[in-house]
């Protein structure tokens, strides 16, 4: 256990935890976008900045990153804090100002469009947080999505261009995706999903169309149970 | 030869030398070596006459080969004047001289200049390019000869890797890749850390664009390099070594490759060097050259074969490197000190230099600057010395108006400044930074918005485009210094511009994000004036945006002379000969033809 002091409060935490986790379970809130309970932090986003005070020095660090230490002062929205967090908002409404979340999230946080920064006229939703990619790679196992370029260019791969051959259609990018993006449409027996179309499978126990052919497949490889065994959807098991 | 050397023709004169030699049957021996440092008069040739003064001839084209080797042969110079002479030159890593020139000097020859009269040498101390330009860089022998190896053979006989690492601390040798770290701390916390595999890498990335100090030492003296990793190494305990080069560095790729192989051969690399029991090898790791790439996190991603983006730990690389091992990482040019550091000791180091930035720095001198080239300077010489002195003052008798140091996410040093020592500390106060040592001279015919415009954009493009504040921030500041030299600027764009750097530096992941506001913090504290005119006025005092100048004729000047009048692309002048011309101000396209090309200063730019 290591002792440290948010926002005034003396905490106790485990050792090893965040300070994001560590704030939260102390009820006390910080912004995120690119954090997620099934994927690593990557730090992308930068909304859930801290101030860290350590010894002498003072320093801007991300909550979602930073693992608590003994003695650690730590200030969770003072006026370094809000400063970046409310140019982050700015800068992700400019780039995808049709985004509802990106709006609302600001509206919550009392931030208002900075007028100099011309919207981008893409229509495009993605901020960039890579979760959408993370989750496809280490949860899901197969790196259909990437990103591509660098720089203020830089977006996000393969799907959007051409249709992924590795693509199994799960789903779990889009249900990630934290500005929906990534748009997944169904119809009875097909699954529409990174610029490409799905076969679904029926189950052999109800007929309900319950998963890509191409994800059972996946699985089956995977786990060696055949395809057949696979085809029985979650509530006839 | 180096690549900048290269450019300028002298394989083509290596070539006709060659072809010349071999014709007349001649006993010379000719070799290649790196680059002297000054680009304007490459390519440079030497001729080393036994017991006579070494001569140096400038400028030399294929062309004039064969006059050359007449006049050295029967040493009479009536045609090529040579550039200098050297008659001893300075071993600086054994203290000794070596004399060229054993008797008296030829009389033919007194007139011509000693290396160390002419000015762009005499204020320069060589420590990292010591051999540059001097040495063949294929030939090991050479290295050797000139003291290289020895400070190696020293440390592994005689030294434990805890005085080496005492050593370098006590030099007060600082990184010489940007952040100026303690070399020697560096070492130490990487000693430290738990581990029995650890490594140390050689960050050749040099991604400032104009750049080329790492280039020239690895172009021109790869044993330097490799001689100071193996020191390192040996004082870590590391037992592996990478050197990181871009791939758009295929000469450098090429003379470290034979270096390591020659090395290797010679038992300097690999199991139990000098049968000390250390064992240590070095590869070449290739990067597609990316800006950010040269972070060290970075770098490490990209040697794993990851995207080379800033990893997002708050651990140290010393403790958790390249593949998760204990790694450290400096710069070519602080690996290349090393040797000479421990062969000198570090009282003769911290004795060059200032007392919190020892030894020296070197420089790629380039803009408006008469002798464009790399210097390299004791820390504590003034920017006035190496601007005036050493780079021969700004061209066309212009003004002196800032110089850019630190690479694209540095600053400019405004010309009241000239007298600013060059240091860690010196720089970072004046709100520039060291950085790699890009210095670019800027005249009074310089923007300092455009200038801060050029340098967002090249940040824009090069940011890894991971975290918002500077993919998106660095982004849209480049579109409001756009806007602002466009005329479009607000009232409030500077007040704008300073919180958004406050929240770049303090939200950014990695430096690259955190120091991309220089160039614009930078130039607002010393021209505002100029950010002001832009924004407020609708001019560009500097006469530089198009979009806020206009060219007009004074009336009083113009003698007619029609010059202005037939450069003009746009047919924009009207005028008769010996009349008074005049600019159609809608057909003008900015273009400053006419301006150049007037002999009356009869065009102004308002
Ligand atoms: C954006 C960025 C680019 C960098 N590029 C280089 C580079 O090209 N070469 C280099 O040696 N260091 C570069 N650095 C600094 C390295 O991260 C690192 O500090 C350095 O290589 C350590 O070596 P040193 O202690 O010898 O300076 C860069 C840093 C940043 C933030
Ligand atoms: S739907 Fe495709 S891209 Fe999305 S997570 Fe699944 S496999 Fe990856
Ligand atoms: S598509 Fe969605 S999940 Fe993927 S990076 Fe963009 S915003 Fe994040
Ligand atoms: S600061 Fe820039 S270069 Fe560094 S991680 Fe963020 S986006 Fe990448
Ligand atoms: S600036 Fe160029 S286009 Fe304009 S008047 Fe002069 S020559 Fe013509
Ligand atoms: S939530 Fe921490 S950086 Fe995005």
């Amino acid at each position: 256990m290591v002792n440290l002091v948010i926002d005034g409060k003396n905490i106790q935490a485990k050792k090893g935890t965040t300070l994001l986790a560590v704030a939260r379970e102390n009820g006390i809130d910080i912004p995120t976008l690119c954090s997620h309970e099934s994927v690593e932090n990557s730090g992308a986003c930068r909304l859930c900045v801290v101030e860290i005070t350590k010894g002498k020095t003072k320093k801007i660090v991300t909550s979602c990153l930073y693992k608590a230490e003994d003695g650690l002062m730590v200030e969770t929205g003072n006026e370094r804090v809000l400063k970046v967090r409310k140019f982050v908002m700015q800068l992700l409404m400019a780039r995808c100002p049709t985004s509802g979340v990106i709006r609302d999230l600001a509206v919550k946080m009392g931030v208002v469009p900075e007028p100099r920064f011309k919207p981008n006229e893409d229509g495009k939703k993605c901020i960039m947080c890579r979760l959408c990619v993370q989750v496809c790679e280490h949860v899901v196992g197969v790196s259909a999505l990437g990103f591509a370029f660098r720089g203020t260019d830089k977006a996000l791969g393969t799907p959007f261009r051409e249709p992924s051959s590795v693509c199994i259609g799960c789903g779990s990018c889009a249900y990630i995706c934290p500005t929906q993006q990534i748009v997944m449409t169904s119809t009875e027996d097909t699954r529409s999903i990174c610029g490409r179309t799905f076969k679904m499978r029926a189950c052999s126990v109800c007929g309900r169309y319950f998963a890509p052919e191409d994800q059972l497949a996946f699985i089956s490889e995977k786990t060696g149970v055949s395809v057949e065994d696979l085809s029985v959807c979650v509530s006839c098991r | 030869m180096a690549t900048n050397s290269i450019a300028a023709g002298s394989d083509k004169v290596y070539q006709a030398m060659a072809d010349e030699i071999k014709a007349r049957n001649l006993k010379f021996q000719l070799t290649k070596t790196g680059s002297m440092g000054l680009d304007s008069m490459e390519p440079l040739v030497e001729f080393v006459v036994p017991n006579k003064p070494k001569l140096s001839f400038a400028k030399v084209t294929a062309e004039k080969v064969p006059a050359l080797l007449d006049q050295v042969i029967n040493l009479h110079l009536d045609t090529e004047t040579p550039f200098y002479r050297v008659d001893e030159q300075e071993n600086i890593l054994t203290g000794e001289k070596t004399f060229y020139c054993t008797g008296k000097v030829p009389r033919i020859l007194r007139d011509i200049p000693l290396i160390d009269a002419i000015p762009y040498y005499a204020k320069q101390v060589k420590i990292a390019t010591r051999n540059c330009g001097i040495i063949d860089p294929e030939n090991l022998e050479e290295y050797v000869a000139r003291g290289g190896y020895f400070a190696l053979y020293k440390t592994l006989t005689e030294m434990s890797p805890d005085g080496i690492i005492e050593e370098v601390i006590a030099s007060g040798l600082r990184g010489r890749g940007g952040g100026g770290f303690s070399t020697g701390w560096k070492w130490r916390s990487c000693r430290d850390a738990e581990g029995t595999v650890k490594y140390v890498i050689c960050n050749g990335d040099e991604g400032d664009p104009g750049a080329y100090m790492d280039r020239s030492v690895m172009e021109g003296d790869p044993h330097s390099v490799i001689e100071g990793m193996i020191i390192g190494a040996y004082a870590i305990g590391a037992t592996q070594g990478y050197i990181y080069v871009r791939n758009e560095y295929p000469l450098a790729v090429a003379n470290l490759t034979k270096a390591l192989a020659k090395a290797r051969d010679a038992g300097l690399l690999g199991k139990n060097i000098f049968g000390s029991g250390f064992s240590f090898d070095i590869r070449i790791s290739k990067g597609a050259g990316a800006f950010v790439c040269g972070e060290s996190t970075a770098l490490i991603a990209s040697m794993e074969g990851k995207a080379g983006e800033p990893r997002a730990k708050y651990t140290h690389t010393v403790e958790h490197g390249l593949w998760d091992r204990p790694t450290n990482i400096n710069n070519v040019e602080t690996w290349t000190n090393v040797p000479v550091i421990m062969a000198r000791g570090a009282d003769w180091f911290s004795s060059i230099g200032t007392k919190t930035s020892s030894g020296t720095k070197v420089f790629s001198l380039v803009g408006k600057v008469n002798n464009i080239g790399l210097v390299e300077v004791a820390m504590g010489t003034t920017i006035r010395e190496i601007v005036h002195d050493i780079g021969g003052g700004v061209p066309q008798g212009k003004t002196f108006k800032a110089v850019q140091t630190g690479g694209p996410s540095g600053g400019c040093i405004p010309g009241s400044l000239i007298d600013l020592p060059v240091g860690f500390e010196e720089l970072g106060e004046a709100g520039s930074m060291m950085g790699s040592g890009g210095m670019i001279v800027m005249d009074d015919t310089t923007c300092m918005v455009d200038i801060a415009k050029y340098f967002l954009d090249f940040l824009a493009k090069e940011s890894c485009g991971k975290c918002t504040p500077c993919r998106d921030g660095v982004r849209r500041m480049r579109d409001i210094l756009e806007d602002i030299c466009n005329g479009h600027g607000e009232e409030g764009d500077v007040e704008l511009l300073k919180g958004m750097s406050e929240a770049m530096i303090d939200g950014s992941h990695c430096a690259l994000g955190g120091s991309a506001p220089n160039p614009v913090l930078s130039t607002l504290r010393y021209f505002q004036d100029e950010y002001e005119a832009h924004i407020l006025d609708k001019k560009c005092p500097a006469g530089v945006c198009k979009a806020l100048i206009h060219f007009h004729v004074v009336a009083d000047k113009c003698t007619g002379c029609v010059k202005c009048k037939k450069v003009c692309p746009t047919r924009a002048i009207q005028g008769n000969r010996k009349e008074v011309h005049e600019i159609d101000q809608t057909l003008c396209i900015q273009c400053r033809a006419c301006y150049e090309v007037c002999a009356f200063d009869a065009i102004i730019i308002e």
